[in-house]
């Protein structure tokens, strides 16, 4: 269950040094197969936090319009690799580019620009407590856009309405009068009032029900193809996983273990990948 | 453990606490000064500055008025005790006005808010922290300190002012209630006495006692330090439901510390600059 070995281990580089060289290697590389530059690309990251090593070594990328799951067990630094491509935390080594932008070098300021076109799912919705839910969707746009108050609502009813909620028994509610599933749907409704292109879903399907959890992957298999809008999904659950990604990659450790298609995964060899499977 | 590991155990940990405590000590004047950089720049949230003014202002009316009303009529008994015995009742007005507008409005009225209100708004925020909305804010490109931050610093610094005028005058009128009801005293010797205390200290700018302009500049940095030091706490929250009650308990517990040595400072201060 080691990671796969790196060709510029050998190199006499250092960490920083190798990723700055992975991120060349990898844009002259897309340039000869004239394949479009990744969404989002993590190269060789490290996190540390004390003595405790949370991620090593780890190196992804997201294509446009791709819907990427990271699989693990829990406590493996999923749901921290989605805080680190949003620049909430900051990487102890390694680079991270969202659409050519170095997260890790951004300043608080660009960093806030470069999230105007991100959105995210939190694992339990993180809705805001004292807002009602039409207030929670329409959140970003009275704090960024400076539209009429009519278009704010047809807005945020028609992105209710995508998520298959009822904008009309639900608007003036606070977010605990509403189960879990429809606070999740809320959620996905408030991270897309704006159009962003990119997506991040932190365990969109936990702790909810089979049938619940179909119709949230329903639901973001609909993003994907409507909206082309790429994702990352942070997930344990493999059949949700299989349902809405083209894309996975398995962690163990702060490593990756296994990353390509769902098909792949399936007829994977690796002992680790098949534990997880079965 | 070696020998040379045992006799320096003692001196590592003193220097791992002397580093973390000037870690908090960065981060705590670093979020006061973005604070006070956030309260003079766009954007301003002024609808959330009417909330907290609600919530710290008008929300804390009650106690204050509760606590100046008992602190006054208890400051007339007890004072009425010991000038009784050199028939000098008549300063009891003296005695009250002073320590309510000097000392007792100002402190009292802080650890009433930061009780009430600065460890509702660690509480709060740290709620907000623990279920990831403060997260959330970020994401949507919002900076957690313009938009929860600010409002309350600045309710906090409007408010407490107001707050302690309310206490000093109504520390005034228990004292009087008591210096009329129990010791027979006019309500004119009373007054009076009350105004030569504060003009014993004598005036700025021609007509403003100088009590009155120490006891009105005192909450200006109590607030502050309510504010900064619940937001602090509030925003650092981890460990889940169990970190919201620490971070309650450790703010009312830090802004009291804090505002009891800032008053000795102060004083020190306005006698240097205004009596002196």
């Amino acid at each position: 269950m080691t990671p796969e070995r790196d060709p510029l281990w050998d190199s006499g580089l250092l960490r920083e040094e190798r990723a700055a060289a992975r991120a060349l290697l990898d844009a002259s590389r897309r340039e000869e197969e004239g394949l479009e530059d990744p969404v989002i690309q993590l190269c060789d990251l490290v996190l540390e936090f004390g003595t405790t090593r949370v991620l090593d070594g780890i190196s992804l990328e997201v294509q446009p319009g791709d819907t990427l799951c990271v699989l693990g067990g829990s406590g493996t630094g999923k749901s921290t690799l989605l805080r680190l491509i949003l620049g909430l935390l900051r990487p102890t080594a390694g680079q991270i580019f969202v659409r050519g932008s170095d997260v890790c070098r951004a300043t608080d300021r660009e960093l806030m620009e470069l999230r105007q076109d991100m959105g995210m799912v939190f694992q339990a919705s993180a809705l805001f407590d004292s807002l009602t839910i039409y207030d929670n969707v329409a959140f970003y746009l009275h704090e960024h856009l400076d539209l009429a108050e009519d278009e704010v609502e047809a807005r945020v009813l028609e992105s209710l309405e995508f998520v298959d909620l009822d904008p009309e028994q639900i608007r003036d509610l606070l977010p605990a009068e509403l189960s879990g599933g429809m606070r999740k749907r809320v959620g996905i409704a408030r991270a897309l009032i704006h159009r962003p292109s990119i997506l991040l879903y932190d365990e969109p399907t936990s702790g909810l029900d089979p049938i619940t959890t179909r119709t949230i992957d329903d639901l973001i298999g609909k993003l994907q193809r409507e909206l082309a809008v790429t994702s990352v999904v942070v997930t344990h659950d493999i059949r949700s996983a299989f349902r809405i990604a083209n894309g996975v990659a398995l962690l163990c450790d702060g490593h990756i273990v296994f990353q390509g298609t769902p098909e792949e995964m399936m007829a994977s060899d690796n002992a680790y990948v098949r534990d997880f499977l079965h | 453990m070696s020998l040379a590991a045992t006799v320096t155990a003692p001196f590592r940990y003193v220097s791992r606490r002397a580093r973390t405590l000037a870690w908090h000590a960065q981060s705590y004047f670093g979020l006061l000064g973005r604070a006070l950089q956030g309260s003079v720049t766009r954007p301003f949230y002024l609808r959330d500055l009417t909330v907290q003014l609600d919530v710290v202002g008008v929300g804390s009316i009650g106690i204050v008025l509760l606590t100046g009303l008992f602190t006054g009529m208890v400051l007339a008994l007890q004072s009425a005790v010991e000038l009784r015995q050199f028939g000098a009742e008549i300063y009891i007005g003296r005695l009250v006005g002073a320590s309510a507008v000097r000392e007792l409005g100002p402190v009292l009225t802080a650890l009433m808010v930061t009780g009430r209100a600065g460890s509702g708004i660690a509480a709060e925020l740290g709620a907000m922290r623990v279920t990831e909305q403060i997260d959330a804010l970020k994401t949507m490109g919002v900076d957690p300190v313009r938009k929860l931050v600010v409002p309350r610093f600045l309710a906090c610094l409007i408010a407490l002012p107001l707050l302690t005028i309310i206490t000093d005058l109504i520390a005034i009128l228990g004292g009087l209630l008591i210096a009329v009801a129990k010791l027979d005293l006019s309500v004119d010797l009373y007054m009076r006495s009350v105004y030569l205390a504060l003009a014993q200290t004598g005036f700025t700018l021609g007509f403003l006692s100088i009590d009155f302009v120490s006891g009105f500049l005192k909450p200006i940095v109590f607030g502050a330090i309510i504010a900064v030091t619940s937001c602090y706490f509030g925003l650092g929250t981890t460990g889940g439901t169990e970190g919201v009650g620490r971070a309650a308990t450790g703010t009312v517990v830090t802004s009291s510390i804090f505002i009891l040595m800032s008053d000795y400072f102060l004083t020190q201060l306005i006698i240097a600059l205004l009596i002196e």
